[in-house]
């Protein structure tokens, strides 16, 4: 075996140094190589999930919108976030529908989940995707169903009270998981006010 | 030294996970179904031969006291390129995988192998040492999460062959515990009659 360097202080430090050095060096070329591949997966999968929700379309148009402040429910639950992701979708310059990129931070797992809901021009639900979650396997992960994400569709929140019925709502949650349930309507019913506010600003014209 | 033994000691004799006991907090937790289990074993391969092979090119440069801080930054450096790569080319594995990958860079089994293996074994040695564990490893998560899926869900690599529900229990974190033990006695039964 090759002779070992001896632990001097001065070889300690030069061998990390040199370590360390090319370490970051290989890590920032590789995150420039992987930059533009991640941005790009993430674009797809938020396009992906948008085609899913809306009625076919030609182009986009993002834009934030600001979540309306009601004073009945103390604006729990926001977090720090105060707006939603909108994405207009257009066909021959028409508008067809909105999909909202929106959230909510009261499942059962501390992590956000976030859903994508298509609003057609009246604000009729064409439907819902769930794009982030991390429930409990076999439970709560039943929110991305069909099943589930099913009963929204075609629906108007405008008539359709989007609460489990336990709390006195039309949705059906699913069993042993009111709470992921709970989360989800929490998410639309805040997608659908800022849809609202978004609306008497003239946003679908 | 016989490297076809070499290869072939990390599936059962000295298995990670069934024998060694080794990197159990990832084997546990991400082995809730057998993709998850064959695509976390496959990022721990890669880490764990990318390693191996560093540390055993470097070893006679690295003075003997700071040996353990230079292996564990060569080897977050190999984690954190498995993370950026999988980000952009397996979105749907990432997600799934999320925070086990970074917690790949405290497997005891991948430090384990570059002090007692790698830091004393020649190149082709260590490189092929690295495969057989890694490859072992994989084995164990993904038969691991085999029996999970079968037994949680009615599936196994997503493909359903029971209808209605199944015992729900092993998809959850007790049910890792309960099949880990069973698989363990039945490698060490295998182990003596062989």
């Amino acid at each position: 075996m090759a002779k070992k360097v001896k632990s001097s202080f001065i070889n300690m430090v030069l061998t990390l140094t040199i370590i360390t050095v090319l370490a970051s060096l290989a890590l920032g070329s590789i995150y420039n190589l992987t930059l533009e591949p991640i941005a790009a997966a993430k674009k797809a999968a938020r396009e992906r999930a948008i085609k899913l929700v809306l009625p076919s379309f030609d182009s986009l148009n993002s834009l934030m919108v600001k979540i309306p402040v009601d004073p009945s429910l103390a604006e729990q639950g926001n977090g720090d976030q105060d707006s939603l992701e909108f994405h207009r979708a257009f066909e021959n310059g028409k508008c067809i529908g909105i999909a909202v990129s929106t959230f909510s931070n009261q499942a059962y797992d501390p992590t956000q989940i976030q859903i994508m809901v298509g609003f057609l021009p009246d604000g009729v639900i064409d439907s819902t995707v769930v794009t982030q979650q991390k429930e409990t396997p076999g439970l709560g992960t039943k929110m991305t169903g069909a099943k589930f994400n099913g009963q929204f569709a075609g629906k108007n929140p405008a008539t359709f009270k989007l609460f489990v019925t336990k709390d006195g709502g039309q949705v059906d949650a699913i069993t042993a998981s009111t709470i992921s349930s709970r989360a989800v309507c929490d998410a639309l019913r805040r997608a659908y006010r800022t849809f609202e506010s978004f609306e008497k600003e003239g946003g679908t014209e | 030294m016989n490297q076809w033994k070499n290869f072939t000691k990390g599936f059962i004799k000295e298995n990670a996970v069934f024998v060694l006991l080794l990197g159990l907090c990832p084997t546990l937790a991400v082995t809730s179904s057998a993709i998850n289990g064959l695509g976390m074993g496959l990022a721990t391969t890669f880490v764990l031969v990318a390693s191996n092979m560093v540390v055993t090119s470097v070893k006679s440069f690295i003075p003997d006291k700071v040996r353990i801080p230079s292996f564990i930054v060569i080897i977050a450096s190999f984690v954190t390129i498995v993370e950026l790569v999988m980000q952009a080319y397996t979105p749907a594995l990432f997600d799934t995988l999320g925070i086990f990958i970074p917690l790949i860079v405290v497997n005891c089994l991948v430090l384990g192998r570059a002090e007692g293996f790698a830091s004393k074994q020649s190149f082709l040695s260590s490189m092929i040492d690295g495969l057989g564990m890694g490859l072992g490893f994989t084995f164990a998560l993904t038969l691991l999460g085999s029996v999970r899926e079968m037994l949680g869900n009615g599936s196994i690599f997503d493909v359903k062959f029971a209808t209605g529900d199944a015992i729900l229990i092993f998809i959850l974190q007790p049910g890792a515990f309960i099949v880990l033990g069973y698989l363990i006695a039945l490698i060490n039964k295998l182990r003596k009659t062989t």
